[in-house]
């Protein structure tokens, strides 16, 4: 990742610009990871073959159109990338502790690496985990929330995970062959064109968002034609779950944003590889139009991350308070005014731009109003919470650690949101301490809470508590001990992206922070141990989710074994209240056998998704690296996969009553005799 | 999933519903595909609109727009979205040969459309006009290059249904297919009414 490399100007018929010397065999940070990761891969493979789990992998995983499998597939793969985007953090951190205490002189890490490394940090936090885990989570729970038995368009669904997959790998490649981008995770311009970065590391940086960004945009219509067109009988919008509404709003967002990202890039790549003129400093080139567009996808972007993450604090408040939820039209209102809202201020990141006071009071005025929607949904789980009857469980342990981080962290965005203020703060560590604020006390958290939520219901297990609360507890002070002390280092004029820090006074700062990120990686470890140790004690009774209900919940996606049959529903019941399952407990109706079941229509598991999403990837790396034979192979072999796959005949199958009764039988004896006391007198 | 039977079995009334539902979400998506294109097209058009003085001293289109070709162009776009009408009629009269014939007829009014675009590009370029030469050759060449791609990928579709329609003929998947390609061709057609308007004509002004 480190090396300068010899750049060559006349790429190899065969190899392109690849050569020995872009291996970074030399880098004392890169190598060992560089060894265990070949090891482990090495293992990993020697494993899985000696097991002879390869076919059971792609008949059951890799292939698979199943939403909840694909779901799940994304979390693991969040998670793995955690592990790397937090190294990164791990180590930006220490470098700048270290290199504060002269002795050290300016930390362990040279300028060119330390660059490539909060441009990763930033990249993987958002591209591959902030996003996979959301949509892993969407990808289980909103087909099942609606009553849905998969998405509009199952096949699309496993080609998007795998092009993020690509996407992801690229990133991962860029560490051992070659180098990443140098430029923070949104490559301004001109920095990123060719003239001031011309190796490889810029071009990663775009194969990867591209692959990976034409993967969101076929999730998000996917997700969107589920949400309007496939709910059960009686479900209409003003009774959808409010994480289905904050899904749809957010992948609406996805829909119309993610073009904008893929023409921006598409720009940028025609810039640097065939001297096109859009963001150079000469012939015309405008730099500050990259940096509206990049925004103007990047702002709904952000959104698009944490109205789920809202939408997970909502279910969690209404299941866990045992009562019903406060204000549901107004928290839908509010998303709906969030997901306008947004579009409307994406000018508030450069108001040192110089676009003139009138212009700067619009965006400032725009971003303090979106304050005020955000207000509501905190009010409505705050008086959710008032008088039910509070169980605080590990998730709601993450609600509240949500409510109150991210209050801070909104409150600092306001800050921000004057145009005089941001004249000061503009590039200084305040700003990067209000995003972390609002993305791990807002996004982050929320997240956890519907995963700890969520997860018996994908896997069939809780996870432990103790170990959810202790993570919880780690994280939350963590996160302030690390970032409060970058919010007075910020109004005291330290700026962002500093490879050293010269000035003795924020030594005490750098110390603080530095031991906050220590919490915060007990908070992980704690967090990839308690499900390891929930995945060992799966089989007892405290663990195992027998009713496929274990929260005593009020909707629908509860009210389905755990982890769901291939088809989610024997029967799908007819909706006629918010809380469907609540309503039917209330009623005495629940898991009551159906008069008739029906013969259910499924789609079989299709090689198309992985087929063609991994051949991206040759695709993608011989982009980067100039080898065009290899783009040419790839393209015409994604070509003619997606041909084939069109002319398939045989894509769906019925499964037949017998067996729907078989299952369905098993699963309604498991929920005899079962009392249900969740906030019935409501 | 012992139990089970392949889905083509067209003697079943829930089968015929279950179809008609899915084509509707099929129809629904692709609509959604066309929201996506427009965005992304809407992105080149405002790149455009802030490139569009951005000459660099390189070489106006006013110096170069051929009235007379842009015209013949134009009306050859606007016909195969005619034609392309006069198709799916005839699709949904189980016609194959008038199907084809039409079909062929747009096709080729397609190409003639790229020739003459291609021709322009080369022309363009012969004059000093190539993407290289300023910010708004750069913007121009990108969103007329952008249409122009799709029309390619138009025209090899037609030729993948042509394969389709052979094999099964008019099922009620190829239906499918033949009115994704229609509604895609006819917005070729609109955003080639805004490149014209707000390229070409405002480039000639």
């Amino acid at each position: 990742m480190a090396v300068q490399t010899d750049l060559i100007k006349d790429p190899h018929i065969l190899t392109g610009k690849l050569h020995w010397g872009v291996i970074p065999y030399t880098d004392p940070v890169v190598l060992p990871v560089m060894i265990a990761a070949v090891l482990g891969g090495l293992a990993l493979f020697a494993l899985i073959t000696y097991k002879g789990w390869w076919g059971y992998l792609w008949k059951e995983w890799i292939t698979s159109v199943d939403h909840k499998k694909i779901g799940i597939m994304y979390v693991i793969v969040a998670l793995v990338m955690l592990f790397r985007g937090f190294s990164d953090a791990v180590l930006m951190r220490t470098n700048q502790a270290l290199s504060v205490a002269d002795e050290f002189g300016g930390g362990y890490l040279p300028p060119e690496h330390y660059d490539q490394i909060f441009t990763a940090h930033g990249v993987i936090m958002i591209f591959f985990v902030a996003t996979p885990l959301m949509v892993g989570i969407m990808n289980v729970v909103m087909p099942l929330q609606i009553g849905a038995r998969d998405v509009a368009f199952p096949v699309l669904n496993s080609l998007s995970f795998w092009l993020f997959f690509v996407g992801a790998m690229l990133v991962n490649i860029s560490l051992f062959i070659g180098e990443f981008a140098a430029t923070g995770w949104l490559a301004y311009t001109p920095l990123s064109g060719i003239d001031y970065s011309p190796g490889v590391g810029v071009d990663y940086w775009i194969w990867a968002l591209q692959i990976s960004g034409i993967g969101t945009t076929l999730t998000a219509l996917n997700f969107v034609a589920t949400i309007l067109k496939m709910r059960a009988p009686g479900m209409n919008l003003m009774k959808m779950p409010v994480f289905t509404w904050t899904t749809f709003i957010a992948n609406l967002i996805a829909l119309v944003i993610f073009p904008i990202l893929t023409v921006a890039i598409g720009m940028l790549t025609l810039d640097r590889y065939f001297d096109f003129n859009f963001f150079t400093n000469d012939n015309g080139g405008n730099q500050m139009m990259w940096v509206n567009l990049i925004w103007a996808w990047g702002h709904p972007e952000v959104y698009f991350l944490i109205l789920p993450a809202f939408g997970m604090i909502t279910e969690v408040v209404a299941t866990f308070s045992r009562k019903r939820l406060f204000g549901y039209v107004s928290l839908v209102w509010a998303t709906a005014v969030i997901g306008i809202l947004s579009f409307l201020v994406w000018l508030h990141h450069f108001f040192t731009m110089g676009s003139g006071a009138s212009v700067n009071a619009f965006f400032g005025i725009m971003t303090m109003i979106i304050g005020i929607p955000t207000g509501v949904k905190l009010y409505n789980w705050i008086f959710t919470m008032y008088k039910g009857r509070v169980e605080l469980t590990a998730s709601m342990w993450w609600v509240i650690a949500m409510l109150i981080t991210f209050t801070i962290g909104g409150m600092t965005g306001v800050m921000l949101a004057i145009p005089a203020n941001d004249f000061m703060l503009h590039n200084s560590m305040f700003v990067p301490a209000h995003f972390h604020n609002v993305i791990i006390g807002g996004a982050v958290y929320g997240y956890f809470a519907g995963m700890t939520y969520w997860f018996p219901k994908a896997t069939g297990f809780k996870l432990n508590e103790t170990l959810g609360k202790a993570s919880c507890a780690f994280w939350f002070f963590g996160y302030f001990f690390a970032w409060v002390p970058m919010y007075f280092t910020g109004f005291d004029g330290m700026t962002r992206r500093l490879q050293y820090v010269d000035n003795l006074d924020w030594i005490t700062n750098m110390n603080i922070s530095l031991f906050g990120v220590a919490l915060i990686a007990i908070g992980i470890g704690l967090n990839l141990l308690c499900i390891a140790w929930s995945i060992y004690k799966r089989n007892e009774p405290e663990y195992r989710d027998e009713t496929g209900d274990p929260w005593d919940a009020p909707t629908l996606e509860w009210y389905t074994s755990s982890p769901p049959q291939f088809y989610n529903f024997g029967h799908i019941p007819h909706v006629d209240d918010l809380e469907p399952l609540r309503k039917m407990k209330k009623d005495g109706v629940a898991y009551q056998r159906p008069e008739k079941y029906e013969r259910i229509h499924m789609p079989k598991n299709s090689w198309m998704g992985p087929v063609v999403g991994l051949l991206t990837l040759p695709m993608g790396f011989g982009l980067v690296w100039h080898i065009w034979w290899m783009v040419g192979a790839s393209f015409l072999a994604i070509i003619a996969a997606w041909l084939r796959f069109s002319f398939e005949r045989d894509k769906d199958y019925y499964v037949e009553v017998e067996e729907v009764e078989k299952i369905e039988g098993e699963f309604l004896a498991a929920n005899q005799g079962r009392r249900f006391t969740n906030g019935l007198d409501h | 999933m012992t139990t089970t039977s392949n889905a083509v079995d067209h003697h079943d009334d829930h089968h015929h519903e279950h179809e008609a539902h899915m084509a509707e979400i099929g129809n629904f998506g692709f609509w959604l595909y066309i929201l996506s294109d427009c965005l992304l097209f809407a992105t080149l058009f405002a790149t455009f609109a802030v490139m569009s003085q951005s000459f660099a001293g390189a070489i106006t289109p006013g110096e170069l727009i051929d009235i007379n070709l842009l015209a013949v162009q134009t009306a050859a776009l606007l016909l195969s979205s005619f034609t392309f009408g006069v198709a799916m009629l005839a699709a949904h009269k189980k016609n194959m040969f008038q199907l084809w014939l039409w079909l062929v007829i747009t096709g080729l009014l397609g190409l003639a459309f790229l020739a003459m675009e291609i021709y322009e590009f080369q022309h363009f370029a012969h004059e000093g006009a190539t993407p290289q030469a300023s910010g708004y050759w750069s913007s121009f060449f990108a969103l007329v290059g952008t249409h122009g791609l799709h029309v390619t990928a138009g025209l090899f579709w037609m030729v993948v249904l042509f394969f389709h329609f052979r094999r099964d003929g008019f099922s009620s998947s190829n239906m499918q297919r033949l009115s994704y390609l229609s509604l895609f061709w006819h917005f070729l057609d609109i955003i080639w009414i805004c490149v014209f308007s707000f390229v070409y004509l405002r480039g000639l002004m």
